[in-house]
């Protein structure tokens, strides 16, 4: 376990600039997030932490040590790729004590089965030890994958959307898994997803990254909070943040240089029919009420802008009706996208 | 557009039994969705209906027409797959074509179907580009063109959004089950995610273990599930449960849960084994400190407008979905009030439901399997 940061780390591909100026620390413990689109620079990020990319600019520190120009098996980083990649002849215990066997560690065998069997408990995974990695089903492979990156001890675990191929479900389960298990152990983490819900609900803070840049870093409640831009307000929330023209919503008190209101289901209240055009309100129309079980999309129809907003199902909204929304401290952004507070 | 009726379809693979006695109809222009974990027979089940796969017995009508032993090309349906397969060195307009081109419609005619299809997908200004340097969810629309083109009876989707980014894949939905709506095409859709199954279909079946184990809408589904399998693989999180030993009888309405008191729909059958788990979907868990029962947060999830907080009871962990503004620590002591006319009773040996006043009047229930 150490602390690892980035600085000022740099990487083209060709005139491809993948990751530019990006600084980063993450501290003992802590797992960060790395949120954003496909071609971010996500996993390149990641690369560099992991020495499978040397950096054109900026240099990569580990537990206190430059590690820039370091290889891979000299920086104590354990990797954790979207497939998991087993040896599917050996088995369970095998593949977790493999790391441990590197004749450059020496474990004693019985050292080996301690830590193999409390990693496995944890992983609850005990019971397959003797199974072959291929007689596991996909989440069991993916847990053993973790568990062989934890196993070591590594003073970072780097992971690149360990759940992204596993079923909705087991994502889920695996998400609160693998948080309790980095407690417990108290594993370093930098962990790459596109997925909004594990970066909010395992991460310690998050960095959001727009096109190669990291643009904000910070608790996922701070981010969610207090975005310092319209691209950050779109990456997290469900559904996502309403981006509307200013000009849209006629009278209001805006700051100066305000071009799109953000708004949120929890910036909006909603009023039913006959006082819609009461002062202060915007009127919407309802054009699609989609019932999600737990709660409703209210889609909405403002001017031409289309606006998604949460609604409590016990209200009973009807399609084509005509409703007022008050706004309660919406989200200003100037014409760039950035945020004016 | 056409009805499709599937009667008594089994596939076997070798000994293994894939799909068992499936029986189940989709009306013409419903929107209808296999949901299901990995492994339940869904994807075969959808591939039997296309001609991909053979049963090993049972029928398949698509209009009316005996289907079952035609070839795939013979159904007059079109597939839509993840991976969608389009010819990189075409631009988008020969791509959406090629179905047309391959059976030698007139050239004026493939035009003009290509145009509506293309403007059915608001992709109009997209035909004359390459397709490899489109967007994923540009070319998922490409892909859905190649189908639509051919004005098939129905669409088979087999996952078609699941290679998409999450956000993304959300907005893919509202797509989809838009342009259902302007075409009124009949659509098989298989997918594990029961947000999409939730968000675009008329009408769930749930599969499980080569089974058909509940099939409704979604909001039937959601709030009636008939086993603790379908309530656990709906809703995110999944509906909690409460387990117990006591006993339940028909008429009652009240429970006793470890000395607590809860109320809960007049149960219209009893059940005589002990062993019960009662069913609350996390929204309808609130923290109220004068609840009888009790337990300790174990952690909260923020998530923005809401937070998921779990806690610890002595009968499992209970998951509640309440606003962010409400104060949960790890490690304090919490009531737990639960909304009486949403729950359901199971028996947790079969997994069954019980029926109650919440079924009285809709088709699901604990009568069933």
């Amino acid at each position: 376990m150490a602390e690892v940061r980035l600085e000022g780390v740099s990487k083209a591909f060709g005139p491809t600039k993948a990751v530019q100026g990006v600084s980063l620390s993450i501290a003992d413990g802590e797992l960060v997030a790395l949120l954003g689109p496909t071609g971010a620079g996500k996993t390149t990020i990641l690369r560099l932490a992991a020495g499978l990319e040397k950096p054109d600019a900026g240099s990569v520190w580990i537990g206190g040590r430059d590690a820039t120009h370091a290889p891979p098996s000299a920086r104590d980083v354990t990797f954790v790729f979207q497939q998991y990649s087993l040896y599917p002849h050996l088995t369970v215990f095998e593949n977790l004590a493999f790391p441990l066997r590197s004749p450059t560690r020496r474990t004693p065998e019985a050292e080996i089965t301690r830590v193999v069997n409390d990693v496995a408990r944890m992983l609850r995974i005990d019971s397959k030890l003797e199974n072959k990695a291929t007689q596991l089903s996909g989440g069991q492979m993916q847990r053993v994958a973790i568990g062989r990156a934890l196993v070591r001890r590594p003073a970072i675990a780097l992971m690149d959307e360990p759940l992204s191929s596993l079923d909705a479900k087991l994502r889920s389960d695996l998400r609160i898994e693998l948080k309790r298990i980095q407690q417990e152990l108290g594993t370093t983490i930098l962990y790459v997803t596109h997925d909004q819900m594990e970066a909010m609900t395992m991460a310690d803070r998050i960095g959001v990254m727009e096109r190669g840049r990291l643009v904000q870093v910070g608790s996922p409640r701070d981010i969610y909070e207090n975005p310092v831009s319209a691209y950050v307000a779109g990456r997290l929330g469900q559904p996502s943040i309403n981006l509307v023209p200013r000009n849209a919503l006629g009278d209001m008190n805006a700051p100066p240089g305000a071009a799109t209101i953000g708004l949120r289901t929890e910036h909006v209240r909603l009023a039913k029919g006959a006082r819609a055009a009461a002062a202060g309100q915007v009127a919407v129309r309802v054009t699609r009420i989609e019932h999600l079980g737990d709660q409703n999309h209210l889609h909405l129809d403002l001017h031409g802008e289309q606006m998604v907003l949460l609604a409590d199902p016990s209200i009973a909204f009807e399609t084509g009706e005509v409703i007022g929304l008050a706004l309660e401290r919406p989200l200003f952004f100037d014409r760039t996208g950035a945020r004016i507070s | 557009m056409a009805e499709i009726r599937v009667e008594n379809l089994v596939k076997q693979f070798g000994a293994f039994t894939a799909v068992k006695e499936t029986s189940f109809t989709v009306q013409d222009g419903e929107f209808f969705c296999l949901l299901g974990p990995s492994g339940c027979g869904k994807t075969t089940t959808l591939r039997m209906v296309a001609g991909i796969e053979l049963p090993t017995t049972g029928s398949i009508r698509i209009g009316g027409e005996d289907v079952t032993f035609k070839r795939a090309r013979e159904r007059d349906i079109a597939m839509v797959f993840q991976l969608f397969a389009l010819y990189p060195h075409m631009n988008v307009r020969k791509n959406i074509a090629f179905p047309l081109v391959s059976t030698g419609v007139a050239r004026r005619e493939i035009r003009q179907r290509v145009e509506e299809a293309a403007r059915t997908l608001r992709i109009t200004h997209l035909l004359d580009k390459s397709v490899s340097g489109l967007s994923s969810g540009d070319r998922q629309r490409v892909a859905l063109g190649r189908a639509i083109v051919r004005r098939p009876k129905a669409f088979m989707m087999d996952e078609p959004l699941g290679a998409l980014d999450a956000e993304f894949r959300h907005l893919m939905c509202s797509d989809l089950r838009d342009l259902h709506d302007r075409l009124a095409a009949t659509t098989v859709y298989v997918t594990h995610d029961q947000l999409e199954a939730m968000s675009m279909a008329d009408k769930i079946a749930v599969m499980n273990e080569g089974r058909i184990e509940q099939l409704g809408s979604p909001q039937d589904i959601y709030d009636r599930p008939v086993s603790m399998f379908v309530a656990d693989f709906i809703g995110s999180p999944p509906m909690n449960f409460l387990r117990f030993q006591g006993v339940a009888a028909a008429g009652d309405s009240v429970l006793s849960i470890g000395g607590a008191k809860v109320r809960m729909p007049v149960l219209r059958e009893g059940c005589a084994d002990g062993s019960l788990a009662l069913g609350v979907r996390p929204e309808h868990v609130g923290l109220s400190d004068d609840s009888a029962i009790r337990g300790e947060v174990f952690g909260a999830e923020y998530l923005g407008t809401m937070q998921i907080v779990t806690v610890k009871t002595a009968n499992g962990m209970v998951k509640a979905r309440v606003p962010s503004t409400v104060a949960a620590h790890a490690g304090e002591t919490v009531g737990l009030s639960l909304k009486a006319e949403r729950l359901s009773l199971f028996n947790a040996v079969t997994g069954r439901a019980l029926a109650s006043s919440l079924h009285d009047g809709s088709s699901a229930g604990g009568s069933h399997g």
